[in-house]
């Protein structure tokens, strides 16, 4: 499957000289959108959005649960500023179309990377699944459970994990895990997502409260 | 006043976990008795204590004499009073705070004064496991991992009267029997389950909620974090039943609505659809085969 790249500006899922970035072409049937904002155009066969931590829907509108078309969101998941995975969210919405789900599916496969499918709900899969973790050993921390290493080390050999949450959290930066968690919170309003302490410490030593 | 451990004894030796750790105990050089109410348990125990140990001669990892020399080590019994000479018992018995306590309560008249006991558990606390045990002082948590005899990690928990003479007695006995101690609080599910619980209870409402299927939750955690099980294998394997019961453990103590069970775990545990163990779950088992749920 051919698909042609619109992009402005950095790439978080394909950062400057991906090699999935090589690959497009003019003129294809599936268009993906880097940073570029939403053409509709029905005769293709899919539109890929690239998101950051907002809603498909901030870009294609929603229609009481109506809402669906050949327009899908995506994203390559990255801990903050690691090197982006070989994983990609794919974000239907109701009524998106089987076909564009397909194309996408494609495009990407091609490319080495491997699909997941899921809902246009706030941090997909991977943040909205991890996040409350991480602030919960963030937590920990504070209290005095353990060190950081120990649940580090725990996380490691008692849980088959490659990093434990203390590390992970910390080298994909606390204040993009401020600004991931904020966004859920905002969403979800639950206490999970709500900022740790040592989040909202290092965001505001960024400046940016 | 503590002396240096050279008989450990292990009660719930016929279990999964007990006769691990029993290995891991014979292992490292100790004489090890293994305690079980049910004499039945302690032969399938030494069934398969004898196979894993077989396993290793034949690959290389033992010599013959080495493993006979271990397996020596053993002694096996159903009478409590077996235990008397015991510097060291670790309980990894059914998880239930009475039943716990009335056996600290009956080794601590069987045992002596130095000997330490010590608490599998991986949901009770361990201060109020010692409590009445009339040696809370030498009570400390000893949670390993399944299957201990493969898996080093150790989370070392003292009670809030744990002394810290028992403490560094039990955290030199992993040492010298080659695990990695790691030292926690005694809270709900100390480190491990107290991340792991919520976390899976997190997966299982992301379903509820129509986020993505099992399948796909699986794959992008596997992919994206590198994880070698997938959440929902994970529970399949762990049984749905044990993680409502880790979630009764947990929620009425910390309050925390991530650790309440979520109503699809209940639902399914309900309809008989416990993980791997009656071939359905969140995937379907046939055999060694399993299909997306």
């Amino acid at each position: 499957m051919r698909y042609t790249i619109l992009q402005q500006g950095d790439s978080r899922s394909f950062p400057a000289g991906d090699p999935f970035l090589a690959g497009a072409a003019p003129g294809a049937g599936v268009v993906i959108h880097l940073g570029t904002p939403l053409v509709r155009d029905d005769t293709k066969a899919a539109i890929l959005i690239e998101l950051g931590i907002e809603c498909l829907g901030v870009h294609t509108g929603e229609s009481a649960g109506e809402e669906g078309s050949n327009v899908l969101g995506f994203a390559r998941y990255r801990n903050g500023a690691d090197a982006p995975s070989p994983l990609v969210e794919l974000v239907r919405q109701p009524k998106t179309k089987e076909t564009a789900i397909a194309a996408a599916r494609a495009v990407f496969e091609a490319a080495g990377l491997t699909v997941v499918v899921c809902a246009d709900q706030a941090g997909r899969i991977i943040d909205r699944l991890t996040r409350p973790k991480y602030n919960a050993a963030l937590r920990f921390l504070d209290e005095g459970l353990a060190t950081a290493k120990d649940m580090d080390t725990t996380c490691r050999l008692g849980l088959g994990y490659r990093d434990g949450p203390i590390e992970r959290v910390e080298r994909g930066g606390l204040a993009h895990h401020y600004d991931v968690t904020k966004g859920l919170f905002d969403v979800y309003g639950t206490p999970a997502y709500a900022p740790a302490r040592r989040a909202i410490v290092a965001k505001q030593r960024q400046g940016g409260r | 006043m503590s002396k240096p451990i050279q008989t450990v004894a292990v009660c719930g030796a016929g279990g999964t976990m007990g006769s691990g750790i029993a290995i891991v105990s014979a292992r490292a050089g100790f004489t090890t008795v293994c305690y079980d109410t049910s004499s039945d348990g302690l032969d399938r125990a030494l069934r398969q204590t004898e196979a894993f140990f077989g396993k290793s001669v034949e690959r290389g990892k033992m010599s013959a004499a080495a493993r006979d020399e271990v397996m020596g080590r053993f002694s096996r019994t159903t009478s409590l009073d077996d235990l008397v000479k015991a510097d060291l018992v670790i309980e990894a018995v059914y998880e239930d705070l009475e039943v716990k306590r009335h056996l600290l309560a009956a080794l601590n008249v069987i045992c002596p004064d130095h000997t330490i006991f010590a608490s599998n558990t991986s949901t009770l606390s361990i201060t109020e496991i010692a409590g009445g045990s009339g040696r809370d002082d030498r009570v400390v948590g000893l949670h390993f991992c399944l299957p201990a005899q493969l898996m080093k990690l150790i989370e070392v928990s003292p009670g809030i009267r744990t002394s810290p003479e028992t403490l560094a007695t039990a955290w030199a006995w992993c040492e010298k029997a080659g695990q990695l101690p790691v030292k926690t609080q005694d809270k709900p599910g100390f480190i491990l389950n107290a991340l792991l619980v919520p976390f899976a209870n997190d997966c299982i409402r992301a379903v509820e909620a129509g986020v993505a299927s099992p399948a796909d939750i699986d794959t992008a955690i596997k992919v994206g974090l590198g994880y070698r099980m997938g959440p929902f294998e994970l529970l399949d394997l762990v049984g749905l039943d044990t993680q409502v019961r880790l979630c009764e453990a947990f929620y009425p103590i910390t309050l925390d609505p991530r650790a309440a069970a979520p109503p699809l775990l209940r639902r399914m545990v309900a309809a008989g659809q416990l993980g791997r163990k009656s071939g359905q779950g969140f995937y379907t088992y046939d055999g060694n085969a399993m299909f997306g749920a």
